[in-house]
Parts: C-alpha cells; structure tokens; sequence
C-alpha cells in the first residue's frame, strides 16, 4: 500500500513527451509486460485449450506437477493449471472494478469538497478521515462480512475501503489549482460550477488519479486475495488466486504446490501493476528527467 | 504550537464520533443473530430470548448506540458476548503483544530498509540503485500471508527451526519470546522495508543535493562521514514522520500476520470477533485502533512542525 | 542504562530458565486445541472445546465408559424408581471444591438450581425433566421427574452434570466463568483469550494418584498443519483434531502417537421439507428427487477423496459403531441409473438445486464432491457459501433449499434424533412433521428398555429413510497425535481428552 502523495502534481499536458518517458522507462516497460500477460491470459481463458477448471477427479487427488497436469491437481482433483488461468480474471476483475469503483466514488466527492470549501469540505473530510483512521484490511474485512462473502461483494468492500485515498488526493489537487488564473478568469466570464470543474479542474486531477490507480489496483488484488484467503472473497467451486490459498494452506505438507502458484502469480501481477504505476509517476512527473 | 494541537485533537473527537456511528451501523447490518450463535448447538429459544434482552439486541439500533456510548463515557466497553470478559481486559491483555509484533517488524524495517534507501540514492542510476529498487518493489508485492505460510513450511515445517506458532511474553521467557516473534516480524517488516527504502532514498536524494552536504564536500571531508553525518541526519527526520505514518498500515497488516502465526495480538481479535459477531469486541477495537492512528498522526505533524522552521512560521 | 538492562535481561533470564526446564522435568502438558472455548462456566457454555478443558477441570455426577455406559464420578450409585420418576443418587464423600467447599447433597441441589434457574444457563433443555431435586441425606440427592426420562443419566454426564463450587458461583453470579471453580483433577490457574487456559493440579483430589501432570495448558491454534509443526516440534505434546489427510504421516512417524475414535455426531444435507414457502418446490415436496440425491452419493469415495478414508461414511444419525446403528440397513451403494430412474418418475430430466455450505475449506472440499457426483445423476448444484452465522440464521428462517450441516452427537440416542424429527423439535430446521415418527421417538425416550428404545428407533429410521429430511453423509472420526513419550491415552468417541493415568513414559 504506498502512500497517498499530497503534493500537487501539475496539469496533464504534454501527452507525447510523457508516453516517449514511458516507453523509454525500462522497469515500466517490464510491468507493462507483466500486466499485458496476465491481462491477455485472462482475457482469452475460455479459448485456450485447457481442462474445465471445475472438472474434477477422483483418482487424480492432490498430484503433484506432471506433464499430465503441469502445475499439479487440488484437493478434488481439478487441473491447477486451469484453475490458475481462470483464477486470473477473478484477480484482475477484482482489482480493476475495485478501483475503479473507489475513483468513482472518491473523484466526485473530493472534487465538490475542494471546490466548495465550507461546510461541505467539512463534512466530507471528517467522513474520510473517519474511513481512514480504520486500517483499510479491518474496514475492508467489516465491509465484506457485513455484504456476505462473494466476488463481487469483496470488489465492493475493497472499493470502498479505497475510496478515502481518492477523496484525499482529488481534493488536495483541486485546492492547489482552484485559485490558479484561468480557474478565477473562467469564473470571472460566468461559466457554471460544473463547467469549471469539467473543463478547467479535473484535467488537473487526472495524472495524479491515474497514477494512485494502478497503484491502488496493485494493493486491491492484494487485499482480495487477502479477503479470499480469509473465505470473504471469491467462492467455490469457482476459482480466485486467494481461495486457492485458502484450501492450499491446509495441505501444505502434503501438496505444498497447492500453494507455490497462486502466492507466486499474485506476487508477479501485483509486480506489474506497481512498476507500472511507478513508471507512470515518473512519466507523468516534470519535475524529473 | 499549542493552539494546533488543541485544533487537531477537536477535529479528532468529530472523526472518532464517527468511527464508533460507522462501525456501529456496519455490524448491525451485519447478517447472522449473534443470538443464534450464542445459544449454542441446541438453540433453546429461552436462552436466545435471554441473550437478545441481556444485550438489548432487539431495541432499535439507536438505543443501542445509546447503551454503547453511555458505557464507553463511563469507561465500560462492555464485555465480550462469546467470553463473557470484559472488553477494556482483552484489550489490555491484546495490546501489547501487536505492540510487540509491531516495534520489532519496525525495527526489522529500519535495519533493511534504511540502509538500502541511503545506499540507493548515494549509488543512483547505478545496477544496485536498480537491484535495491526492484527488491523493494518485490517486498511491496508479495502477499504477506503468502510469505507467512511458505516461511511456516519452509523454516516451521521442513527444517524445524523455529515454532510455527504461539506467543510468550517479553517479560516471562525473552529468548521464547524472541523465537516466536521473529518470524511474524520478518513478515509483517518487509512490505515496510520497501516502503521505508523509497522514502529514504528519496529523502536522502533531496538533501544530497542541498547546500550544506555539498559545502562539506568542498571542505574535502570523506564521502561515508558527509553521507552519515550531513546528510542522513537531515533526511532522518522525515524518514521518521512517513513512518508514523504507515502505523495504520501496520496494524491492518498485523491483522493478517497474526491469524496465520496464531499470535494472540489485537488482529486476530478482531478478525475472530467480527466473524463470531461478538459486536462489543469488534466496537471496542476499531475505536480503539482509530484512536490509535489519529494519535500517532498527530504526534508525526507535531514531530514536523517543530523541526520544519518554515512551516512553523506559517502558524 | 544499556549495560543495566541487559544484565536485568540477563538476570531474568538465568531466572526463567532454571525453572523452565524444572517445570518441563515436573510434568507439565501441552495441549493443542482446534478453537478458543467460549465462556468457561459449564452452565453457560456452548462449545465442543470447551467440554474438552472441562474434562480437567470440573467433575461430572457420572462419566461415560469408550463404549458409552453411564459410570460413577462424584455419585457412587444410583437408582431409578419403578415408575422412572425419581432418580436416586449416592454421592461420593470427602470431595472438596477447588476453593474449599465440601462437596455433598446441597451442592448437587445448588448446582441442579443454577442449571435450571439461572437466566444465563444454557442448560435448561438438559435438565428440564428434573422437576425438584432435594438432599434425602447428607450425601444422597433425590431427583423427581414430571415424566420418565431415558436421557437424563446420559445429560448428567455432560456439563449439566458438572458441579461447581455453589460459593464461588453464588458469589460470583454470571461471571463465574472468569475463574471457574470446581472440583476436578485440575484447578483453574488463568486464561488468555485466543492464547492459552492454563491449569494446575489439585492436590487434594480425591482420586488425585491417578492424574500425573503439575500443570495443563490448553492452547487454541486454528490452523491445523501449524498445530501439527508444533507438536512436530515439541511445542505441544498432544493436539487434538488432527486434519485426516495428516493422519498418514502422523501414523508413520516414530516420535509421534495416533489415536482416533469415530465421533457421536454426523454430518449431512438437511432439506428443507416444512419451514415457510422455500420448502414449496418439487425438492421440498417430492421424496423421490431426495433419494434420487442420495443415491447419487458415494459416501465411501467421498470419505475417501476428503478424508482419506479416515472418517466413516454414514446415512443414519448414529454411526456405524454405535449400539444404536442398524446393522440391517448399511451405507447404500451408489446407483446413478436408478437415481435418473426416480428423477424422471419425479418429471424431471435434470434439477437446479441450491445448497448452502459453511465456508470453511473443509465443508466446502465436501459439497464440491457431492456437487461433482449429483451432477452424473442430473442434479445442477449450486453452492451458496456463508459465514457459520449467517447459515444457522437462513437454516432457522427457512430461508434455504438444502443446507450442509452437521451435529456433534451426544451420548444418548435420544440427543442425536428427538429435537430434529419430531414436529416440534427445537432444531427441526427442515420442518419436517410425521406423527408416526412422533409417537416412535416419544416413546423411545421414556422406555428404558434398550431393546425396546433400539426397536423404536430402527422403525422411525425406517420411515426417516425413505422421507429423508436429512441426508446422512458421514461421521466425524476425533483423531488425536501425541508425542511418543505420553502414554496412557484412550480414546473416547465424545471426543474428549481424559487425562487418569495418563503420563510421560519415565
């Protein structure tokens, strides 16, 4: 989980130099193939020639790796290798929605906080420092009990658990370009709030979002496992890295394989995304050369 | 000075105020009759009854609230609905061992990931600013209960060397103590080792370029002491404040580290209670956490207030 | 400051050790649990691992034998009226409570009192046949029943007959379970919630020769593969509920001991038949689709595939080792072609079915067969996973089609039985109603004829199989893995941990 950067980034501007940065930023490069792996894995699961993930077997309980089956059988017989490709759109699903969720919700509030000021700011901030001063795993642990254990219900607990981060950032942008020239000039010509805001603020506040975004889907995949791993995540018969965990730490003596890949392609992924933000940080950053 | 301490900590009873409504709310939403499970296997529909009056759980969830604060004003948490124990007891009986968990990841973290951070950044662009970069990106990335339970197989498991699991008090059997902890605090440290290697290199790439440590460069004092001496000791500090930082960090992660060594800390309390539905346990925690990061906030800003003379002058 | 602390650390040290490895010379025994126990007053606790601390700690009115005889513990002997309404008890004499109470017929009083009146007990459905109990002498208690009662002994051997000292408890009211005193083989010493309970010897037992330990800890370690690397280890000397797919490497292991015995309880698919509008679909209403079900299992290859074969399969609510089992009727064999048969006399080629499951791995390892093995048949099963909680409260509600639950047994057929099939049982979940099992089981409970309770039972079973408002899957076996140097365990099928005679090898 990095921590939220508070320090006001400039507008995005300049598209070309920073995708030439990007591109030229080694250790990026590395993530964004990392990420495009798993992505593409995920994407084409249902194509590739591979056993049903939920087909089981009884003769073939808890084998190791074999040419038969590459990464080994589970605790009823079904294809690791299988279970690992389908595993991985739960994942990426999980960390994508997550976010994506959280910026939703996050954006709009600290946007109308910074904006506004007053009141409203108030409210708003007290409401997030509340979330936040709850350690987001307890928060996220709380929320997924409360919906009940499902995918979609940890992507909605994590979501919101991840939600103050973006409220914080949007609003410290917001509060350092609002009393910028062409914020009090488009204010000055009559145009509406949200057309300030549209037009003139959120641009600011789109480099630095993006980059707490992948970084944030980095942590969320983490913490969907972790939710998984606790039985609040992704439920049986269908397959996630961290359910996967789950069944496996119960046999880890006697097929620690069970356990070996899904800790291991979450770390890779979750590799991915943070260099990939890291590098986006970078890219995005004029400060740096 | 005085005055911004006053201020912040009026802001902090609002936010706590909050927790405790949130939390609240949230668990009384949460399915499952804490009734139910209370009676236990045979569920005699008098000791369901009894247990729902004893808690005032079938009052409307605002008396309850009402019940919860007049306690807590009081200084009564309540007790736990599973132990019958108080939950000011558990807490203080919990507290010191995260405590513990917590200081020695912490001092695992300083021990990596300081000296990495110093020797990335005096060594940039170089293979080992790299090598040191790429580590601390794996110490973010790895799962950490995914760490735990392949230590638990590799070191508990195959090679015996240290207890899987179990807790002994610092005070009772230090050398126990040390044994059962390590492992946690290995876990429980690294993710904070990456995190406090970039803050470190960062902070030291900033004062390296500052007048001073090129001032005693020309004055021809040798790298390691103008790295050490100048340089480090200015970059300490707000290594120090992000750290105080990440004590929320720490405690979430301590959450898991403690359900897969068996650590008897605040984490797995409130895991276990929040699936128990034991409502006065799970109260009792979180506020007690919120407060704990609200305070060890405060204390950072107030750490970076009086060393950071600029901003004392905008008070 | 440095040098003194660590000479202090030093010191401490030197201290801590010497007695650390004194007290591992004066016999101290590690104990591993699944779970932290719950309240510890026997009248207000509820768990499985509780019962297994209050082995040590608080003595019973009577015990159990492995083969389930009702024995003497603090009564000598006992006597039923002809008519089965009063239960005579002789107690033992020149027992003390761990605080010092002398043990003797008001204390039996007392305690029956607090089971029964106090509004915490949770023991008030074990005892409520017992309409007053009085001292007929100082060491003699006199229970009258309203109506005859075949299960009361078996009650007596549980935590309704657990006495505990009626001074501590009078004094300390509901929380008694904070420093629960009573009168067995070991005194409550303290307990750390989620760490350890730790207990001492009681010297003035008053069978106090037989037990060899100084002191108990029982400490609660969930995960099942950590709690077996520690007694790998030496952390633990015995565990309790080992995981069945260790069970081979425990058997093969020279430093290690295995003990099991196959549980009270059962496990199965209750149906929901009866209980509010989710029992009205064709699964609820027509039996035929519930055997087409259960013939689709196979109970061995379940056992088998989850459990190594270790635990027993089962299809009645008492297992194949109990007294009570019907031998005439075994586990039946699996048949797919009939179950399609009686799924299409039923009108249906195939059926959606949901099924909710607690979701821990182990439960939800077992659904996940089942699920794979209904689906030859035609059945399209599809998991619903909650919390434990959440489950008993849909379970409760009617809010389920089928639910994957289970029942840890009791000593008397009567517990495993009574409160699920009969109208109105307290835990007849699926609602299910038929006056003739009815008669059959009210009747059984109050003959204390065996042969004739066994006749009963077998004709109600009779009936229950071809309805089958539970689907019997298995029974659990309670496997055990203690150090090569303990010697003396025995293992009983309530699961309990009895420590008389048990010892390190010298």
């Amino acid at each position: 989980m990095s921590a939220v950067s508070e320090t006001p980034a400039p507008a995005y501007r300049g598209g070309s130099r920073s995708w030439r940065k990007l591109r030229s930023h080694r250790s990026a490069l590395v993530g964004f193939v990392i990420v495009a792996f798993f992505v593409t894995v995920a994407l084409l699961a249902p194509v590739l020639p591979i056993a049903d993930p939920a087909a089981t077997s009884w003769s073939a309980v808890r084998k190791a790796p074999s040419a038969e089956y590459l990464l080994g059988t589970d605790e009823i017989g079904r294809d690791i290798f299988s279970r690992m490709i389908w595993g991985a759109r739960a994942s990426l699903i999980a960390g994508v929605i997550s976010v994506l969720l959280a910026v939703a919700l996050g954006v709009p509030f600290g946007l109308v906080a910074g904006y506004f000021g007053g009141w409203i700011d108030q409210v708003v901030s007290r409401v997030t420092d509340a979330l936040l001063a709850m350690p987001f795993l307890i928060l996220a642990v709380a929320l997924a009990a409360f919906l009940g254990p499902s995918l979609t219900n940890a992507m909605i607990a994590i979501g919101l658990a991840a939600m103050p981060i973006f409220v914080r950032l949007t609003r410290g942008q917001v509060l350092s370009v609002k009393t910028e020239d062409y914020v009090e000039g488009a204010r000055a010509i009559g145009l509406t709030h949200f057309a300030i805001m549209l037009r003139y603020i959120l641009p600011n506040v789109f480099a630095p979002v993006l980059v707490q975004a992948t970084l944030t889907i980095a942590t969320a995949i983490i913490l969907e496992a972790a939710l998984s791993f606790l039985g609040l995540g992704q439920q049986p018969p269908a397959p996630s890295w961290g359910s996967m965990l789950n069944v496996a730490k119960n046999f880890l003596t006697q097929a620690p394989w069970m356990a070996w890949w899904p800790g291991a392609a979450i770390f890779l992924v979750v590799l991915g995304f943070n260099l990939l933000g890291d590098g986006l940080r970078d890219a995005l950053d004029p400060k740096e050369t | 000075m005085l005055s911004f301490i006053l201020r912040r900590l009026a802001i902090a009873v609002p936010t706590l105020i909050l927790v405790s409504v949130f939390v609240f709310t949230l668990q009384k939403l949460l399915p499952g009759d804490p009734a139910l499970i209370l009676a236990g296997e045979d569920r005699d529909p008098a000791a369901i009854e009894f247990v729902r009056e004893k808690y005032h759980l079938n009052e409307p969830i605002i008396t309850q609230y009402a019940y919860w604060v007049q306690g807590v004003v009081q200084g009564d948490m309540g007790v736990s609905l599973r132990t019958n124990q108080p939950v000011l007891t558990l807490i203080g009986d919990k507290l010191p061992v995260t405590i513990q968990l917590a200081a020695m990841a912490l001092i695992i973290a300083f021990v990596i990931g300081v000296p990495a951070g110093i020797l990335s950044a005096v060594k940039k662009g170089t293979a080992i600013d790299y090598a040191a970069n790429i580590v601390a990106l794996s110490g973010l990335s790895i799962p950490n209960f995914w760490l735990g339970i392949m230590l638990i197989l590799l070191v508990s498991v195959q090679l015996g060397w240290l207890p899987a699991s179990g807790y002994e008090s610092p005070f009772v059997d230090p050398l126990r103590s040390l044994e059962t902890m390590i492992m946690p605090a290995f876990v429980l440290g690294t993710a904070l080792a990456a995190t406090l290697m970039r803050h470190t290199r960062s902070a030291m790439l900033g004062v390296l370029k500052a007048d001073y440590v090129r001032t005693a460069r020309a004055k021809g004092i040798r790298e390691v002491p103008v790295i050490l001496k100048h340089a480090f000791r200015n970059a300490l500090l707000p290594i120090v404040t992000l750290t105080a930082l990440l004590f929320g960090e720490l405690l979430g992660g301590a959450v898991l580290t403690e359900q897969i060594f068996t650590i008897p800390g605040f984490g797995k309390l409130i895991v276990d209670a929040v699936f128990t539905r034991d409502y006065a346990v799970v109260q009792g925690v979180v506020l007690c956490a919120a407060a704990g990061v609200i305070l060890v906030n405060l204390v950072a800003d107030v750490l970076y207030f009086v060393v950071n003379p600029r901003m004392r002058a905008s008070l | 400051m440095h040098k003194l602390l660590l000479a202090a650390l030093l010191a401490g040290s030197a201290v801590a050790s010497p007695l650390l490895t004194q007290s591992a010379a004066a016999a101290d025994l590690r104990i591993g649990l699944q779970e932290d126990p719950d309240v510890l007053d026997p009248d207000q606790s509820r768990t499985f691992v509780g019962r297994i601390v209050y082995t040590s700690l608080c003595d019973k009115l009577v015990d159990i034998t492995p083969e389930l005889k009702i024995i003497p513990q603090l009564a000598t002997g006992w006597k039923w009226s002809a008519d089965g309404l009063t239960l005579t008890m002789d107690l033992r004499e020149g027992v003390t409570f761990h605080d010092g109470t002398p043990f003797n017929a008001e204390a039996v009083v007392a305690n029956i009192e607090r089971s029964k009146n106090m509004p915490e007990s949770r023991r008030k459905s074990e005892v409520k046949s017992i309409e007053s109990v009085t001292a007929s002498g100082p060491y003699q208690v006199e229970m009258t029943l309203a109506a005859p009662d075949a299960t009361l002994l078996a009650q007596l051997a549980d935590r309704a007959g657990m006495m505990v000292s009626p001074t501590a408890a009078a004094a300390a009211g509901a929380d008694f379970g904070n420093k629960p005193i009573c009168s067995g083989p070991f005194k409550f010493v303290e307990r750390i919630q989620q760490d350890r309970i730790v207990l001492e010897k009681f010297t003035d037992y008053w069978n106090a020769d037989a037990f060899h330990f100084d002191k108990v800890t029982f400490l609660p370690i969930p995960d099942t593969t950590v709690r077996l690397a520690n007694l790998r280890s030496g952390d633990l000397d015995m565990l309790e509920r080992l995981a069945a797919p260790d069970a081979a490497g425990v058997k093969s292991d020279a430093n290690l001991q295995y003990a099991e015995a196959v549980s009270l309880g059962y496990q199965g698919i209750t149906i929901n038949v009866g209980n509010g509008d989710r029992a009205k679909n064709p699964f609820g209403e027509d039996a035929r689709l519930r055997q087409a079900l259960e013939l689709s299992i196979d109970r061995e290859a379940l056992n088998q595939v989850v459990f190594e074969g270790v635990f027993a399969a089962g299809n009645q609510p008492f297992p194949p080792t109990s007294p009570w089992y019907d031998k005439d009727v075994p586990v039946p064999a699996r048949d797919v072609e009939k179950a399609k048969a009686l799924m299409k006399e039923a009108g249906f080629e195939s059926f959606d079915l949901e099924v909710q499951v607690a979701n821990n791995p182990v439960q939800t390892q077992v659904m996940q067969v089942v699920q794979a093995m209904a689906a030859e048949a035609g059945f399209n099963i599809s998991l619903k996973s909650m919390e434990f909680a959440t489950l008993l409260q849909e379970q409760t509600a009617g809010n389920y089609q089928a639910s994957q639950v289970g029942w840890s047994g009791r000593v008397d057929p009567d517990g495993n039985i009574h409160q699920f099939m009969t109208c109105k049982g307290g835990i007849n979940d699926s609602k299910y109603c038929n006056p003739e099992v009815d008669k059959l089981l009210d009747a059984a409970r109050t003959s204390t004829d065996e042969a004739d309770r066994k006749a009963k039972y077998d004709a109600a079973r009779e009936i229950l199989a071809k309805d089958l408002p539970i689907i019997y899957l298995y029974h659990q076996t309670w496997i055990w893995a203690l150090d090569e140097k303990v010697e003396g365990f025995v293992a009983y099928p309530d699961g309990m941990i009895r420590l008389e005679n048990v010892k390190f090898k010298s």
